[in-house]
């Protein structure tokens, strides 16, 4: 009942309700990449730099050594959705582990966990990913966790604001007179009521880190056995007076995908936040 | 023995204005089957002295014994023995449930807190739901589809849940429209005779408190300044701020309310960051004398078992 009242409200947002199906049609595409394109993405299919259209078929053309775009926009699909999920897994993970803490204990925790992640912001985003990376080096796992490690400091900033405003509640307070631990209390009783603003966070969060991921990727540092999206635009940029297709798709299916994703995230927000019930 | 033993409970916080005495020194009271009814002003620490004895909030001093039990020192462990032997009720019905949980599992909390099996908890749910009047569907239902005299009958239910001996209200009846604060105060009285459960009564209702309580405490500026029968202190207030406190609370006959005298005290309750140094009401007193404002005076017996906390009585 409520979950379809739920599904009812996010629907009302148009943007929401688009961004939701191409997001759905990207995961798609990437969940059955290996039953469109059976061939391995790399590999060398035909003339290197086709333009889109000028050979049946290859529909987005081929890349500068004779690889089939599509194939590996498809396959792409894979590793990009797959960074961002863990990546914004991973930041909402320490994000509300360290927001949680910091807004139920409060006091010298508080400043302590406050203070670590105003050291966090103050390092510029992407370089700090780009130092993690090439302290760990290029492979998936590293790239996701310093995505996540940059990214935590917003969810934790939420989650603590949060949780400062219902640690005092009344119902908090009845299950501490119940004797219940504050493990229990922050997990079972706080946190499901101070998730729904950290979800759309978290969502917000995916878009960042595919673009982190891009980044990345472009400037050459992206895992040499992932074919993600960045690393198509990156592998096309010495092309990209000529040939800028080679570029410019993949940069296209990363700014649709981060676009539908801050839809959904905005269409979330409007879902959940009670206030905005009904208006 | 008592049920609730207060001795010179103290409760302050440290603001950045300096340290609010909320709770500065009560001694109490408080019997097997007995109402207490703990009146006073907002801000007055009527509240906080009910949190402080369900350790709610850190205590700075004194002895808070139950059944004999000093239960200041003991940790959570410890004091789950207590916890089953005091529960409390709640002011804001809307507050006091948590919004994603079901109704059923709010009330359940307190057995599966106490390692009830599955069956056994489900079943006290059912019963406890039945004692306060509610549907036993109700179980399955979100807080929010109930009204706030229904959800305070919850947060009934979940009190009485380990059957407590002491119940602690802390303005139960206040947020809930006058037509079903009746209710709530009979289902209340149906308890105690059912169950023999005391409660420690607070509130700022005057009407409320005189019809449920057999004692009265009086608080003022985070001491007590009379402590007696609700009868005695209804009929014959010896202390000025009780006094003026009964005038002001209003009388349904006109008649009546036009005859009596009134006292109506002058300005606001002082700061808790600065109180008048001796006794902390001679701001407002009408009998204030020079020594009020040297000399704190201690509570001490004025007839029929009464206690009051003056120079002058």
């Amino acid at each position: 009942m409520q979950r379809f009242e739920f599904v009812a409200r996010f629907a009302r947002n148009r943007g929401a309700l688009v961004g939701a199906c191409l997001i759905l049609f990207v995961a798609l595409m990437a969940v059955f990449a290996s039953v469109f394109f059976p061939t391995d993405p790399l590999r060398i299919v035909g003339l290197p730099e086709l333009w889109p259209g000028e050979d049946p078929e290859f529909p987005l053309g081929t890349d500068s050594l004779g690889r089939d775009i599509l194939s590996m926009i498809v396959h792409g699909a894979r590793a990009t959705l797959l960074i961002g999920l863990f990546a914004s897994a991973v930041a909402t993970i320490i994000g509300v582990g360290v927001g949680a803490t910091a807004g139920y204990f409060g006091g010298w925790v508080d400043e302590i966990a406050m203070r670590v992640a105003e050291l966090f912001q103050t390092i510029p985003n992407l370089i700090f990913v780009l130092t993690i990376v090439v302290i760990l080096g290029s492979t998936l796992t590293n790239i996701v966790i310093a995505i996540g490690i940059v990214s935590w400091t917003p969810i934790a900033r939420m989650t603590r604001a949060e949780f400062l405003s219902l640690r005092d509640r009344e119902f908090v307070q009845a299950c501490r007179s119940m004797g219940m631990s504050d493990l229990r209390i922050i997990v079972s009783e706080i946190l499901p009521n101070a998730l729904p603003p950290v979800i759309v966070l978290s969502s917000l969060v995916v878009a960042g880190a595919i673009l982190f991921e891009s980044a990345v990727s472009f400037l050459g540092l992206g895992d040499p056995n992932v074919a993600s999206w960045g690393r198509l635009v990156g592998d096309g940029r010495q092309l990209i007076r000529s040939s800028w297709y080679i570029c410019a798709i993949p940069g296209i299916a990363i700014m649709i995908t981060v676009l539908c994703l801050n839809l959904v995230g905005d269409g979330l927000n409007d879902a959940l936040n009670p206030k905005l019930r009904d208006r | 023995m008592s049920l609730l033993s207060l001795r010179d409970v103290r409760v302050q916080f440290n603001t950045a204005g300096g340290v609010v005495r909320a709770v500065n020194g009560v001694s109490l009271d408080l019997a097997v089957g007995e109402t207490l009814g703990l009146v006073g002003e907002s801000g007055c620490g009527k509240s906080t002295l009910g949190k402080a004895i369900m350790k709610l909030v850190p205590v700075a001093g004194g002895e808070i014994l139950v059944e004999g039990v000093d239960i200041a020192p003991l940790n959570r462990e410890q004091l789950t023995d207590m916890r089953r032997k005091v529960q409390m009720i709640f002011q804001d019905p809307y507050g006091s449930l948590n919004p994603r949980s079901t109704v059923g599992r709010s009330v359940a909390q307190p057995m599966v807190l106490a390692g009830w099996k599955p069956e056994a908890t489900a079943e006290r749910v059912e019963t406890l739901l039945r004692w306060v009047g509610l549907p036993s569907d109700a179980k399955q239902r979100y807080p929010h589809e109930f009204s706030g005299g229904q959800r305070q009958r919850i947060g009934i239910a979940r009190a009485l849940a380990l059957s407590p001996k002491l119940i602690i209200c802390d303005e139960p009846v206040s947020a809930l429209d006058v037509s079903v604060r009746a209710q709530v105060i009979n289902l209340l009285e149906d308890l105690k005779s059912q169950f023999g459960v005391s409660y420690l009564f607070i509130s700022h209702d005057l009407s409320v408190v005189e019809h449920i309580a057999d004692r009265v405490a009086v608080m003022y500026l985070g001491m007590l300044f009379e402590v007696g029968g609700r009868d005695q202190i209804w009929k014959s207030p010896q202390h000025p701020y009780t006094r003026a406190l009964l005038a002001a609370a209003p009388i349904a006959n006109p008649k009546l309310a036009r005859a009596r005298q009134r006292t109506v005290l002058q300005g606001e309750l002082p700061s808790p960051l600065n109180p008048p140094p001796g006794c902390p009401f001679n701001s407002r007193c009408p009998m204030a004398q020079d020594r009020c404002r040297v000399e704190k005076p201690v509570l001490r017996p004025v007839g029929n078992g009464a206690q009051a906390a003056c120079h002058f009585v």
